[in-house]
């Protein structure tokens, strides 16, 4: 048995490994066991379902939630054409049994309301419709950044039929985090840019903002976009609450980045430049088609590694008083009748945080390895 | 006839190092030069400043008619009429090889890009690896990648190539297709400065060898000239040296 010579060799050798792995082993079965008898019969998970929306959406009012469904559709519609390009091994016999299983499950599923159901069926039909489209659109590659912001700014769209002070909850946290990626990217680019120029001033500038923002915890700096901006800002023209947050995120976000593709910029080699200058691009086009795109490919992996983190930072919001996934948490466990159930309620953010990381993270894999191909 | 190269006096300096001494050439189109010298005598230095990846410090570089000197303008013209080809190849890896060849004609010569193809492919039929022209540089061999190289270059329809060591980087089999390439290109009638330690090659089809030491250069002749005659010792030590190898 293959399995038991693994364990043999990997959890086995020897007197001192096969202690540890018992002793371990012992104390994560007992963890797991008094979790799970607590989940199976202590807890009540009623909760969440009868918060759901205040979790999901916050404050945004329930005749207008139409508008975030036709968001995560397009969302969804999107995802699922983008997982055809990149993931190409997901053959049609395991895509249709994911698919079959999770629309049984959205339709069996008890406690949504029927509105609910038929979005969510929408958005998951709209995915797998979607899918092997895009297995047939390997050409689409080149256009899907494009695509995804377009998407994003549609989507947007669609949600500010509804004022902003309204968003709320877990839609709240994706539109801080994804804004935030789209507005610390380029920035960041331009602060590598910079930093690496051969004119003193704009390196200077540069690595003073980079060295700057990296030397002060997260915190701070939102706080000093909610409680500066207005002071710079005409009194009649007020920077709703989630601009200034984004704006505090994406600043901070960027000396990050900037950092990150410069060490990609750096592991360009020497030779890729001359290589450039010889065919007679100018300097600015060496950047843009040569060094930028290989900088970039070689940090990919950093440069998810630190949307994740500001996926997990937008938590902070509570903080500067914004409606984010958990201050609803708050709000719902301040209602006397949830009283005492922060365990139920914190152990489903923390399960929502990670399925939104791990999918992050399986993202810039399948990325990652796609665009291996054009590296050396 | 007019040279299309012309130096004078040219001297360059890094830092302390004093790399190129009073060197003055003049290169005649359609010739062919083969510069043999040994390691750090300043070879790569010397063709690399006729593209101004290196800046000199002292004396005047004129090619095709255009005087280099801090002008960015002159620098991109000049760029745009001298091909060259790398050691390393250095092709650009994130992209196929046809993206790397028609990359500079369409954006530098702004080239239709179905014009730019199919120049490129009939280049790349020429050194016969048309067949890779969708894969990536990885995916190929040194011998097919060094070819790209030289397509690349070639793409641009340029007046002077100059090679650095081309075949050095090389496995031993595969030098024989890329010289085999630079062969067709020296008939064609292009204006080539090689530097190389493939002597055999220097001989076939050199119009003009030239031996550097110490950055300057030491002797210069028709290879039957330097190769069975040489005048100077130290051209005598190092072809002693290289031939025994
Ligand atoms: N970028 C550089 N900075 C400092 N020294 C250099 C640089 N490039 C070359 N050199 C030095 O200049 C001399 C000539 O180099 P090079 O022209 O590459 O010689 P060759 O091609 O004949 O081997 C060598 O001593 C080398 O170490
Ligand atoms: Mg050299």
């Amino acid at each position: 048995m293959r399995f038991v010579a693994w364990m043999r060799k990997n959890l086995f050798d020897g007197w001192w490994n096969t202690l540890l792995t018992l002793s371990v082993g012992g104390l994560l079965i007992a963890f797991l066991r008094s979790v799970s008898i607590w989940a199976f019969t202590e807890a009540r998970w009623y909760v969440i379902p009868n918060n759901f929306r205040l979790l999901m959406v916050g404050p945004y009012p329930p005749e207008e939630v139409w508008r975030l469904w036709v968001a995560l559709t397009i969302t969804t519609g999107l995802m699922g054409l983008s997982f055809g390009v990149f993931v190409r091994w997901w053959g049609p016999a395991l895509s249709r049994a994911l698919a079959l299983a999770l629309l049984i499950w959205v339709l069996a599923w008890p406690v949504v309301m029927p509105g609910t159901r038929l979005w969510l069926f929408l958005a998951l039909v709209t995915f797998f419709a979607a899918y092997p489209l895009g297995t047939r659109l390997a050409g689409l590659r080149k256009f899907l950044p494009v695509m995804w912001l377009l998407a994003f700014l549609l989507a947007l769209d669609v949600a500010s039929g509804v004022p902003m002070n309204r968003w709320g909850g877990f839609f709240l946290t994706m539109v801080v985090t994804v804004s935030t990626v789209v507005i610390a990217f380029p920035l960041g680019l331009i602060l590598a840019l910079g930093r690496t120029s051969k004119m003193p001033v704009i390196s200077l500038l540069s690595t003073l903002y980079i060295e700057l923002i990296r030397g002060v915890p997260l915190v701070t700096v939102l706080f000093l976009a909610w409680i500066m901006v207005p002071l710079f800002v005409p009194e009649n023209l007020r920077v709703p609450q989630m601009i200034r947050a984004i704006a505090g995120f994406a600043l901070f976000a960027a000396a990050y980045l900037a950092e990150y593709v410069r060490g990609g910029l750096q592991g360009v080699p020497k030779g890729q430049w001359e290589a450039a200058w010889a065919v007679g691009l100018s300097g600015y086009q060496t950047v843009t088609y040569i060094i930028l795109p290989q900088a970039i490919r070689s940090v990919i992996p950093a440069l998810i590694g630190q949307a994740i983190a500001i996926f997990k930072d937008t938590s902070l919001l509570v903080i500067i008083g914004l409606f984010d996934l958990l201050s609803m948490a708050q709000v719902a466990l301040s209602n006397p009748k949830y009283l005492g159930l922060e365990r139920e309620v914190y152990l489903f953010l923390m399960l929502v945080y990670f399925i939104g990381a791990a999918v992050l993270s399986y993202a810039s894999r399948r990325v990652e390895k796609a665009m291996g191909l054009g590296s050396r | 006839m007019e040279p299309i190269i012309r130096m004078e006096n040219v001297n360059k300096w890094f830092g302390e190092l004093h790399v190129l001494k009073d060197i003055s050439l003049d290169v005649a189109p359609g010739e062919v030069l083969v510069i043999i010298g040994p390691s750090g005598s300043g070879k790569s230095t010397l063709i690399r400043t006729i593209n101004r990846l290196e800046p000199v410090q002292k004396g005047r570089i004129v090619v095709d008619g255009v005087e280099l000197n801090e002008d960015v303008r002159n620098i991109e013209a000049i760029r745009r009429e001298v091909g060259m080809v790398f050691q390393q190849f250095n092709l650009f890896p994130h992209m196929t090889i046809l993206e790397n060849v028609i990359l500079a004609p369409t954006r530098v010569r702004k080239i239709p890009r179905e014009q730019a193809i199919a120049k490129a492919m009939e280049l790349l039929e020429r050194v016969g690896i048309a067949d890779q022209a969708n894969k990536y540089p990885a995916q190929l061999s040194g011998g097919q990648q060094q070819r790209a190289a030289i397509v690349r270059a070639l793409a641009m329809e340029p007046k002077i190539m100059l090679f650095d060591e081309p075949t050095s980087a090389l496995d031993p089999e595969m030098v024989g297709e890329v010289l085999d390439v630079m062969r067709g290109l020296a008939r064609s009638g292009m204006t080539m400065l090689v530097v190389t330690h493939e002597m055999g090659f220097a001989r076939d089809v050199a119009d003009r060898v030239i031996f550097m030491d110490e950055g300057r250069i030491v002797e210069e002749g028709v290879p039957d000239e330097i190769f069975s005659h040489p005048q100077h010792e130290r051209t005598q030590a190092f072809l002693a040296r290289i031939l025994h190898h």
